[in-house]
C-alpha cells in the first residue's frame, strides 16, 4: 500500500509559517515508504497533476493533501482522484491553514510541531480510508398528494396526464375541499360544483390516480426526493363498492336511519342521517357511516340500515387499513381552515343564532331560491370583513385575500336572488386585486349594496327579536352607526388546516410567520419547500383565491416533474451501514434513529436504508458491540486518528482535542482563520458529521491517549439538520463524565457546547478558558489513562 | 392559608362592607388575610406614559412590605399580595408588569428607595381574592356553602379593572366567567346580559356625575332587562356609582326601577352562612336586604 | 367648509412627541374606528377617538382643546380590541399630560361641594386628582 502526502506552501500562506521541511522530516522518520512533495499551489493545475502523474506512475493507494480546509478544495482534489482513477474517498486533507498558520502566526515553532500532528492524524486516518461506491438513487414516478382539495385534483391530474403514479389522501371521505362547499365562484359567477365536479370524477377514473378517501396521513418519513408514509385508511363500513356493483344508492338505509346531524356539506344548515352520501356531487359517491353518532356504535340499540339494505352491504364490523406508501415526491395540498370565529367573543358567533360565518352564508345563498329555503335571511344583511384577519388581537396580522371578495360575491348573489333585501358591508380596506375584482366590486355598487367603511366594535343581541345590534363608527362620516340586522355574516379569515400538522412534523416543513408553509423562496421557489421533493400548493402555502391555487397546484405538478426528470440522484456515500457479521439482530439502534432508516433485514440484522439516512452517526452508540458504523467516520479511523494527533504530546504539554462538526463548529473555526483570530495553541480539532457521532469509547480513549481536555462542538437544535443529535451527544457526555467521577477526574474537562455559524468569539473565549482551567489541574496520572482505556479490544 | 393583603384607601372608609364581608367569607373557607404592616395607597389609577417612573413608587413600596412579611415570618413563603378592590389590583398590577418586565426601571425605583431596607426583587406576585377563590375551586367553595342563593338572579359586573388591559386581566378580556362561576358556586342564577363589562363612569363621578348617572341607567336597565335582581361588583368605585348614582337616579325620577348592588362577598357571605351583620348590609345605599328577605336568605 | 391644511416639520413634531409619551406608533393606525364604536364615552365626545389619532398622526395641535382626551377614562375596551395593538389610552393620557405639564389643571378643587366631598369614595377623588391635575 503505498501513501502520497503533498504538502501546500499555499504561496506562503502556511509555509511563511510552518516549517514543511521539518514536516516532511517528521514524516519520513516515521514511515520512510511515505511519498512526501512540497508544492507552492496544490490546488492549480500544476499541483493537481502532480497527483495524477504520482498515482499513474507510483501506483499511490491513499493521498493526503495537507493545505487548506477541506471545505475549500476537497472538492477539487476528489474530483483529482477521480481522473486519476482513484476512488476520490481515499483522499483525506490536512487542514494546515485556517487551522494552523493563519491562526498561530507569531509562533512559528509552535505551529510547525502542531501541523506534525495535524498531518499525523490524516495520514492516520488515510491509511484505513477505503473506496466508496457513489451509489445513485434512482428515481421513480410515484409521487404522493395529500389533501383532495382543488389545489391536490389539478396538481393529481397535471401529474397523472404525465404519466406520474400518484396517490391522493383526502381525509373527508369524499373530494372537493372547501370549493365543493361554495355556491358560485367570483367574479364570474359561475357554479362551484359545476365546474370543479368534472375534476373530481376525472381523478376517479384516471388510470393513474389511487384515490383514498376518509384517510389520513398518520406519517411520512425521508428528508429527500425518497419518501415512505403510513396512511390510515377509516371505515365507512360499506362493503367496497368500488364498481358500484354492490350498493344501488337506493337510499332505503338513509330513510330508515333514525339519526339526524348538521351536514358538513351544507354548513349544518341541512341535517343528514348517520348514515349517509356528504353531498350529491360527492366523489366517490359512496355511503358511509358516521360511527360517532351512530346509534350501533353508540349502544348497540339500532341496525335498521343493515336490515332494510337489499344488498347485504353494511358491514359494521369493518376495520382501518393501513396502507403504506413510498413514493419519489410529496405535495402538500392541506388547504385552509376558517377561522373560527368563537376565538373574537365580541361577535357572538355560536351564541347569537343570527351571526353566521360567510361559510355558512355559501350554503345559504345557494338554497336561497327554494320555494322553502332552509335558511331565510330576513330583511337586513350585514357583512363583517376581516374577522380574524388583519386583526393582533387573534394574533392574525396577515389579508386572507379573499374574504372581500366573497363577500361581494355572496351580497351580489343575494341581492340578485332577493333585491328587496337591504345589504350593508362593513370593511376596513376593500381589495379587489385580480383580474376582474374591481369591475365586479363595481357593480355590487350599482346594485345598490353599501359599503360601510369602519369595523365594528362588538354586537349584542336583541333577545326577542333575535336580530343583531351591530356598532360601529362610519370612519368617513365619522357617526357612530348602532343598527339591528336580521342577519349578520363573518367573512372569516384563513388559517392553515389544523390537519397540516401532522404532515408539518414528519416532513419538518417550515413555516412562516403566518402560520402557512414556508416557500423555499418567496420570488423563486414559491412552490419548493426547503426539503428536496416536498412541494405546495394552494392554500396550505397561504390565502389565495382559485385561479391564484389552481395556477399554483399546475406549477407544484410542473416542478415535481422536472424534478423527477433527473431520473436518478447521487446519494452521498458517508452514512451509517452495518458489519453485518458482527450484528446480532439486538434492535437496540432502531429506536435511535429518528429519520427511521435503519430496519431489520431477512437475516435478522439491521440494515441502513441508503435514502433515508442522514449520515449524522447518531446511532452509533446505540449499539453495544460496535456493529454499527458509519462511512469516513468508521470507529477504526476515529480511534486511528485520536491516537496518532496525541501521539507526539510532550510531557509538559496540554491538549484539547476538539471535536468539530461538519456543519457548524468546523466552519466556525475555519472562519477564525480566515480572519487570523488568535486562540490558544493546545487545541487539535477532529472533524465528525456531528458531536453525537463521537461515543463514549471513543472519547475516554481520547482522555486515555493524552488528552487533558475534550470539547465537542455542534450546532443548536433548531437550527441543526439532525435536531436529535445534541440529546445523544448529552447522553455520551453524561455516561463519560460519571466515569471521570468514579476516578475523581474533573468533569469540567469534558465540555459540550453549541454554536451558530457566526459564533466565532463565543468559540475562542470559551477555548481559552477551557485551556486556562485544564493549566490550572494535575494531569490525569497514567495509572488512570489505563483506567479510562474502553474495555473492549480496539481492532487494529 | 395565611396570605399578604392590601386593603387600600376606600376599603377603610366607604367600603368598608366590602372588607367587613371578604374578610370574614374567607375565614369561613380557612384564608386569613394578613394586612400588610405598613401600607400606602396605591394611586388608585395606572399612569400611563412612558416617562411617567415616580409614579410606580408606591406600589413598589408596598411590593417590599410583602417581602418583610416573608422576612418577619408574618407569611411562610408567600410571594402573593391579595388585593380585593379592582382598582388596587389593576394599578398594582400595571406597575408590577412594568418592573418585571424593565429591568432598568426597576433599578431606578430600587435606587431612588435606598433609604428603604432592601431591593424590590420583582418576584411578587398580584391577585386577586376571586382568583383565588378560582384556584382553590368553585366546587370546593360550593361545598362549603350552608345557605344556597337559591332562585337569586344575579348579574355579574366585572367593570373594566378586573379584565383590562389583557396583560392584568384575572379572565378574558370579551367572555369572562369568573364571576358567573362564582355566583354559580352559591347556587343563585346566572343573567346574561349585555353590560357586564362596559365602564361604569369612573373618576368622573367627582367633576361630571351626568354622565356617570347615563352609563349607569344604561347598565341597570340592561340588567333590568335581562332579569337580574341583584348585581355582583368587587370595585368600590363601581359599587359607589351603581349604589349611590343609582339612588340619586331613583330620587329624580321616581318610577326608576332599582336594583340592589353587593359586593360579591356579601353574596358569599350570605351563602357561607355569616349574619348580616357581619356583611355590613346596611352601608348598602339601596336596599340590599329587601332582596335577600324576599328570598328568606335573611330574616 | 373645508378647512385647507399644510403638512409641515413642526405637524411631525407633535406626533413625534405624542407617539414618545404615550409609547404607541400612532402612525399605525389603519382607522378601522373600532375604538370609537366601542368607546363608552364616545356620544359625550366632540371629535371620535379615531379621528383624535386621524388629527395626531396630522400633526393638528387643535385636538389639545377637545374634550375627548378629558373624557377618556382609561377604560382600556379600545386597547383590547384595537386589531392593530394600539393602546389609545396611553395616547390620550399622554394629550392629557401635555397639558397638565403646562400647570393647567382641568379640575378646580373648590367646585366639589362639602355634600360630595364626605359621600365620594377616595379612590374617585384621588383618581380624578390623578388625571386632572398636574
Amino acid at each position: 500500500m503505498k501513501t502520497g502526502i503533498y504538502l501546500c506552501q499555499c504561496g506562503g500562506n502556511i509555509s511563511n509559517t510552518v516549517d514543511l521541511n521539518s514536516v516532511t522530516e517528521h514524516i519520513k522518520k516515521n514511515d520512510e515508504n511515505i511519498l512526501v512533495k512540497i508544492n507552492s499551489h496544490m490546488c492549480s493545475g500544476a499541483g493537481q497533476k502532480l497527483i495524477i502523474d504520482d498515482i499513474k506512475k507510483n501506483g499511490l493507494e491513499k493521498v493526503v493533501v495537507a493545505s487548506c480546509s477541506p471545505h475549500f478544495h476537497e472538492k477539487t482534489f476528489r474530483s483529482t482522484l477521480k481522473k486519476a482513477g482513484l476512488n476520490p474517498y481515499v483522499l483525506e486533507i490536512a487542514n494546515l491553514r485556517e487551522h494552523c498558520s493563519w491562526i498561530h502566526k507569531d509562533i512559528p515553532e509552535i505551529a510547525t510541531e502542531k501541523a506534525k500532528d495535524i498531518v499525523d492524524a490524516a495520514l492516520a486516518k488515510a491509511e484505513l480510508n477505503y473506496p466508496l461506491e457513489e451509489k445513485k438513487m434512482q428515481l421513480g414516478n410515484e409521487i404522493l398528494v395529500i389533501g383532495g382539495g382543488i389545489a391536490g385534483i389539478q396538481t393529481s391530474l397535471d401529474l397523472a396526464d404525465s404519466g406520474k403514479k400518484v396517490t391522493l389522501v383526502e381525509k373527508l371521505p369524499t373530494i372537493g375541499g372547501n370549493m365543493a362547499i361554495l355556491t358560485k365562484t367570483f367574479p364570474t359567477e359561475d357554479c362551484a360544483a359545476c365546474i370543479l365536479s368534472p375534476k373530481m370524477a376525472a381523478i376517479l377514473d384516471h388510470p393513474n390516480i389511487t384515490l383514498y378517501t376518509n384517510s389520513e396521513i398518520e406519517d411520512i418519513v425521508g428528508h429527500r426526493l425518497h419518501f415512505e408514509a403510513r396512511v390510515k385508511k377509516h371505515p365507512r363500513y360499506i362493503k367496497d363498492t368500488v364498481n358500484m356493483d354492490l350498493c344501488l344508492s337506493c337510499n332505503k338505509c338513509t330513510e330508515v336511519c333514525p339519526v339526524t346531524q348538521p351536514n358538513y356539506w351544507e354548513q349544518g344548515i341541512i341535517n343528514r342521517e348517520a348514515i349517509y352520501i356528504p353531498a350529491p356531487h360527492a366523489i366517490p359517491f359512496k355511503y358511509l357511516i358516521d360511527a360517532e353518532n351512530c346509534l350501533h356504535f353508540r349502544d348497540n340499540s339500532c341496525k335498521k340500515c343493515a336490515e332494510v339494505c337489499p344488498q347485504n352491504v353494511i358491514d359494521f364490523e369493518q376495520k382501518e387499513e393501513i396502507i403504506n406508501v413510498a413514493v419519489d415526491s410529496v405535495v402538500v395540498a392541506t388547504g385552509y381552515d376558517i377561522f373560527d370565529a368563537r376565538e373574537k367573543s365580541v361577535f357572538g358567533y355560536g351564541k347569537y343564532e343570527n351571526v353566521v360565518t360567510a361559510m355558512e352564508m355559501e350554503r345559504i345563498v345557494d338554497h336561497i331560491v327554494e320555494a322553502e329555503p332552509p335558511r331565510k335571511v330576513g330583511k337586513r344583511v350585514a357583512f363583517v370583513q376581516c374577522v380574524g384577519s388583519r386583526d393582533e388581537q387573534v394574533g392574525n396580522e396577515y389579508c386572507s385575500r379573499v374574504c372581500c371578495m366573497y363577500s361581494v360575491k355572496l351580497a351580489s348573489l343575494l341581492k340578485q336572488a332577493k333585491p328587496e333585501t337591504d345589504i350593508y358591508i362593513f370593511y376596513t380596506d376593500l381589495r379587489a386585486f385580480g383580474k376582474g375584482y374591481e369591475e365586479y366590486y363595481k357593480r355590487s355598487q350599482k346594485m345598490g349594496i353599501k359599503f360601510i367603511r369602519g369595523k365594528p366594535s362588538h354586537f349584542t343581541e336583541d333577545k326577542e327579536t333575535k336580530q343583531v345590534i351591530i356598532t360601529v363608527e362610519d370612519t368617513l362620516s365619522r357617526n357612530i352607526i348602532e343598527t339591528e340586522f336580521d342577519l349578520v355574516v363573518l367573512a372569516n379569515g384563513l388559517v392553515l388546516s389544523k390537519s397540516s400538522d401532522i404532515v408539518a412534523d414528519s416532513l419538518k416543513l417550515a413555516k412562516s410567520d403566518d402560520g402557512f408553509f414556508k416557500e423555499a423562496h418567496p420570488k423563486y421557489k414559491p412552490v419548493d419547500t426547503l426539503v428536496e421533493g416536498v412541494f405546495l400548493a394552494g392554500t396550505a402555502q397561504g390565502p389565495k383565491d382559485i385561479p391564484d391555487t389552481v395556477a399554483q397546484a399546475s406549477a407544484a405538478a410542473a416542478r415535481v416533474i422536472a424534478t423527477l426528470a433527473q431520473k436518478e440522484v447521487p446519494l452521498d456515500p458517508i452514512l451509517a451501514f452495518v458489519h453485518q457479521e458482527i450484528c446480532d439482530g439486538c434492535e437496540k439502534c432502531l429506536e435511535m434513529c429518528p429519520p427511521k432508516a435503519i430496519s431489520m433485514n431477512a437475516d435478522g440484522k439491521a440494515a441502513v436504508n441508503e435514502a433515508l439516512c442522514l449520515g449524522c452517526g447518531s446511532c452509533i452508540e446505540s449499539c453495544p458491540i460496535e456493529a454499527l458504523d458509519l462511512n469516513y467516520y468508521t470507529n477504526k479511523q476515529l480511534y486511528a486518528e485520536i491516537e496518532a494527533v496525541l501521539k507526539f504530546k510532550k510531557e509538559n504539554e496540554k491538549r484539547i482535542l476538539v471535536f468539530a462538526d461538519d456543519n457548524t463548529t468546523y466552519r466556525l473555526i475555519d472562519a477564525c482563520g480566515v480572519r487570523k483570530m488568535k486562540y490558544t495553541d493546545c487545541i487539535r480539532v477532529l472533524r465528525i458529521p456531528s458531536g453525537s457521532r463521537v461515543t463514549p469509547n471513543l472519547l475516554q480513549f481520547a482522555f486515555a491517549k493524552g488528552a487533558d481536555a475534550v470539547f465537542i462542538g455542534d450546532s443548536p437544535e433548531k437550527s441543526s439538520r439532525f435536531e436529535w443529535a445534541n440529546n445523544v451527544t448529552n447522553k455520551n457526555l453524561e455516561v463519560v463524565k460519571k466515569k471521570l467521577k468514579e476516578l475523581n477526574i474533573e468533569s469540567e474537562r469534558l465540555v459540550f457546547s453549541q454554536f451558530t455559524a457566526a459564533d466565532m468569539m463565543k468559540f475562542i473565549t470559551e477555548i481559552d478558558q477551557l485551556a486556562d482551567k485544564i493549566d490550572k489541574m494535575d494531569p490525569i496520572t497514567d495509572e488512570l489513562k489505563k483506567q479510562l482505556l474502553p474495555n473492549k479490544e480496539i481492532k487494529e | 392559608m395565611k396570605i399578604p393583603y392590601f386593603p387600600g384607601c376606600t376599603l377603610k372608609t366607604t367600603a368598608q362592607n366590602f372588607e367587613m364581608s371578604a374578610i370574614e367569607s374567607a375565614k369561613k373557607i380557612g384564608i386569613e388575610f394578613i394586612e400588610l404592616p405598613r401600607w400606602n395607597c396605591c394611586g388608585v389609577v395606572a399612569s400611563l406614559t412612558s416617562d411617567d417612573l415616580m409614579r410606580h413608587l408606591a406600589p413598589v413600596r408596598n411590593f417590599l412590605r410583602v417581602q418583610e412579611m416573608n422576612k418577619q415570618g408574618l407569611v411562610e413563603n408567600e410571594n402573593r399580595l391579595l388585593t380585593l378592590c379592582s382598582m388596587c389590583y389593576n394599578t398594582l398590577s400595571l406597575s408590577n408588569l412594568r418592573m418585571k418586565n424593565d429591568a432598568d426601571d426597576l433599578q431606578k425605583i430600587n435606587d431612588f428607595m435606598h433609604k428603604e431596607e432592601e431591593n424590590y426583587d420583582g418576584n411578587i406576585e398580584v391577585v386577586h381574592f376571586l382568583s383565588i377563590l378560582e384556584e382553590m375551586g368553585f366546587d370546593k367553595l360550593a361545598q362549603k356553602i350552608t345557605k344556597p342563593l337559591k332562585d337569586l338572579k344575579v348579574a355579574s359586573y366585572y367593570g373594566c379593572m378586573l379584565l383590562r388591559p389583557k396583560e392584568v386581566g384575572i379572565d378574558d378580556a370579551e367572555a369572562p366567567t369568573i364571576l358567573e362561576n362564582f355566583v354559580k358556586s352559591l347556587k343563585a342564577e346566572t343573567v346574561d346580559w349585555d353590560a357586564g363589562s362596559r365602564c361604569c363612569g369612573s373618576y368622573h363621578t367627582v367633576n361630571n356625575v351626568e354622565i356617570v348617572y347615563t352609563l349607569v341607567k344604561g347598565i341597570i336597565l340592561d340588567a333590568r332587562k335581562n332579569g337580574a335582581e341583584a348585581i355582583i361588583t368587587s370595585c368600590p368605585l363601581c359599587a359607589f356609582n351603581l349604589d349611590v348614582r343609582q339612588s340619586e337616579i331613583k330620587k329624580d325620577n321616581p318610577d326608576f326601577q332599582t336594583i340592589p348592588i353587593f359586593y360579591f362577598t356579601q353574596l358569599m357571605g350570605i351563602a357561607l352562612g355569616l349574619n348580616k351583620e357581619a356583611l355590613g348590609l346596611e352601608f348598602n345605599k339601596i336596599d340590599a336586604e329587601d332582596i335577600l328577605k324576599k328570598k328568606k336568605l335573611i330574616k | 367648509m373645508a378647512q385647507i391644511i399644510k403638512l409641515k416639520d413642526k405637524n411631525t413634531d407633535f406626533l413625534e412627541k405624542i407617539t414618545e409619551l404615550s409609547g404607541e406608533q400612532i402612525t399605525l393606525c389603519e382607522q378601522c374606528g373600532t375604538c370609537s364604536a366601542g368607546c363608552p364615552f364616545v356620544s359625550e365626545m366632540d371629535i371620535n377617538p379615531s379621528q383624535i389619532m386621524r388629527l395626531v398622526m396630522l400633526g393638528q395641535e387643535s385636538v389639545m382643546d377637545s374634550k375627548t382626551m378629558w373624557l377618556c377614562a382609561s377604560c382600556f375596551t379600545c386597547t383590547v380590541r384595537c386589531p392593530r395593538k394600539l393602546d389609545l389610552s396611553k395616547v390620550s393620557e399622554a394629550l392629557r399630560q401635555v397639558k397638565l405639564r403646562g400647570a393647567i389643571d382641568e379640575i378646580d378643587i373648590k367646585e366639589i361641594s362639602d355634600e360630595e366631598a364626605l359621600k365620594l369614595p377616595t379612590i374617585a377623588v384621588v383618581g380624578s386628582f390623578r388625571k386632572f391635575t398636574g
